[in-house]
């Protein structure tokens, strides 16, 4: 009797097992150095299938994204003749980095319900919490609007290659101000827009060699690395003092 | 070159830091002003974090100030006398600056207010100190001659107290200087800066110093107020980008030397002209950010309020 249930259960599970997302990186952490730049990841990966390719649109979509901060944003008007910062809105959670990528138009490979239910455009990501300002929205526009110039935010349709139907792969290229922390990159695949299929995983940002002692000490031995700022800049100075009037003579 | 900034978490071009650090230098050393109602703008604009940038610029100013003072201690033209007076009123101003400081923090708009207070004093001491100077010089081309010494006998004298002021040549009450330190520490903890281009006029004008002796006796002065606000910020906000300072300052004490010895040859009224209009173009490019409208009406902050 058991085995019967377990049977039909397992025939019953949805078709997602159908088609499984298979992912490699170009690299498993993100160090700071001295000298970091930005960086590019790339994101390759495979889908299995166990069973003959299944019908509808195949579709991939790619995000990354960096740990969630609060932001506040604010907005400037004219008072007494001069702009000030009047209004402001506070966005609960905003990803200080994110990245989507689409094998094509992105209206073609999600349906706007599966990006409500697992949020994955920008605008999705972005929450915004009720306030008194009448237009909120305008303000995590704006958010989305400052980000996206920074680079911040991406949106890349069209940047997922998709060869034979079963390999996929993109690159993303992470800005030099990062935000230390995990980055969590999702690939979905999507048959006409509805999702098949998901895999997640982080890429560890973090400072490493003497960013990170010196980031260490500033905040674990404050006086200390107060202390070691004025002993540099003092010993400046004199060098410097020092070194001019060796020219002079 | 790009440098990734440990604390202020970005990548900025170190060559350009070393330039900025030594223009700064160079009026530094040139005017006794510390710099940073200069560089502390320039920072934001090449995107440092402003609490990082104020911080930073504190500790930068250190070594500009130290490595001017010890150019000006050469030259015998510093009054350590009266630079101690003023350090000792500029000392309590600093914490009482502090104090109003976070009581406007908690009324909102802090940053507003501490862009009026730049425009409103820049505009003041800057076209005062410009009329003035601009006056003496003419004085000076139609005589040929020095001008008279306008030093005279005000109530100021007649205060109690009275020290010797040998550098200076003075012999004045400590109250006018005590009270000037207050002031300008209290304005430079407010405006985050060292206060040096608030100090050196009020000592030309208010206390009658000669101008070869204020440069050195600001920059005395400045070491002492910016070493204590750069340990308060370290401790306090944790905003003190050591990597940052080290470049800013390596341009600025070669820019310190260099300013110092242009500004020994240059005269007095020359050498505060040149000030008065660096500070009026300050002033004016910070009014005319309050009054045109910014192309990005919105801003982002961080977090917390």
């Amino acid at each position: 009797m058991m085995r019967l249930v377990c049977l039909l259960l397992l025939l019953s599970l949805p078709a997602q097992a159908e088609e499984e997302i298979i992912l490699g990186l170009s690299q498993n952490e993100i160090d700071i150095t001295a000298t970091f730049t930005g960086s590019e990841i790339l994101l390759f990966g495979a889908i299995r299938r166990d069973a003959p390719v299944p019908d509808g649109n195949l579709g991939i979509i790619v995000t990354v994204a960096g740990p969630e901060v609060p932001v506040t944003v604010r907005r400037k008007e004219r008072r007494f003749g001069i702009w000030v910062n009047v209004d402001d809105v506070k966005i609960a959670a905003a990803p200080s980095f994110y990245a989507v990528a689409t094998s094509a138009d992105l209206s073609k490979v999600l349906r706007p319900s599966e990006d409500l239910i697992n949020r994955i455009t920008i605008p999705q990501v972005v929450r915004h919490v009720g306030t008194n300002v009448l237009d909120s929205q305008s303000f995590s526009r704006a958010l989305m609007r400052i980000r996206e110039e920074n680079n911040q935010y991406q949106r890349l349709e069209g940047a997922v290659a998709i060869s034979r139907d079963t390999l996929f792969q993109t690159r993303i290229q992470m800005p030099a101000n990062l935000t230390e922390g995990f980055y969590v990159a999702k690939i979905f695949l999507t048959r006409d827009g509805n999702i098949v299929d998901e895999y997640e995983t982080s890429i560890p940002v973090k400072k490493v060699g003497l960013e990170r002692w010196l980031y260490n000490l500033a905040h674990d031995n404050a006086f200390l690395y107060g202390l070691m700022s004025l002993a540099i800049a003092i010993a400046a100075g004199w060098g410097a003092s020092a070194v001019f009037s060796l020219f002079r003579r | 070159m790009q440098i990734y900034l440990p604390i202020a978490e970005v990548s900025v071009n170190a060559f350009l830091l070393l330039g900025l650090g030594g223009i700064v230098g160079v009026l530094s050393g040139m005017f006794g002003v510390g710099g940073g109602f200069l560089m502390t703008p320039l920072l934001f604009f090449i995107g440092i974090p402003p609490a990082v940038a104020v911080a930073t610029e504190a500790n930068q100013i250190v070594a500009s100030s130290f490595s001017g003072v010890l150019a000006h201690l050469k030259r015998k033209t510093v009054d350590l006398r009266m630079g101690t007076v003023l350090l000792i009123g500029g000392l309590v101003g600093a914490a009482l600056g502090v104090i109003v400081f976070n009581y406007l923090r908690s009324l909102g708009q802090v940053d507003l207010l501490v862009k009026l207070c730049y425009v409103v004093f820049l505009g003041i001491i800057g076209g005062l100190m410009f009329i003035e100077s601009w006056n003496a010089i003419r004085k000076s081309k139609k005589s040929g001659g020095r001008s008279p010494a306008r030093r005279k006998h005000t109530w100021l004298h007649n205060l109690p107290f009275k020290m010797k002021f040998r550098v200076s040549g003075l012999y004045i009450s400590v109250i006018p200087p005590l009270i000037v330190g207050v002031l300008v520490g209290i304005l430079a903890a407010i405006m985050g800066v060292g206060g040096g281009f608030i100090m050196v006029p009020a000592m030309i004008y208010l206390l009658g110093m000669p101008t070869k002796v204020v440069v050195g006796t600001s920059l005395f002065q400045i070491i002492f107020v910016t070493a204590f606000t750069t340990m308060l910020h370290a401790t306090t906000n944790f905003t003190v980008d050591i990597v940052l300072a080290v470049l800013l300052l390596v341009g600025g004490v070669i820019g310190a030397q260099i300013g110092t010895r242009i500004g020994v040859k240059m005269k007095a009224e020359q050498l505060r002209i040149w000030l008065a209009v660096m500070v009026l173009a300050v002033c004016i490019k910070l009014g005319l950010d309050l009054l045109i409208q910014p192309i990005e009406l919105y801003s982002l902050g961080e977090g917390g309020h």
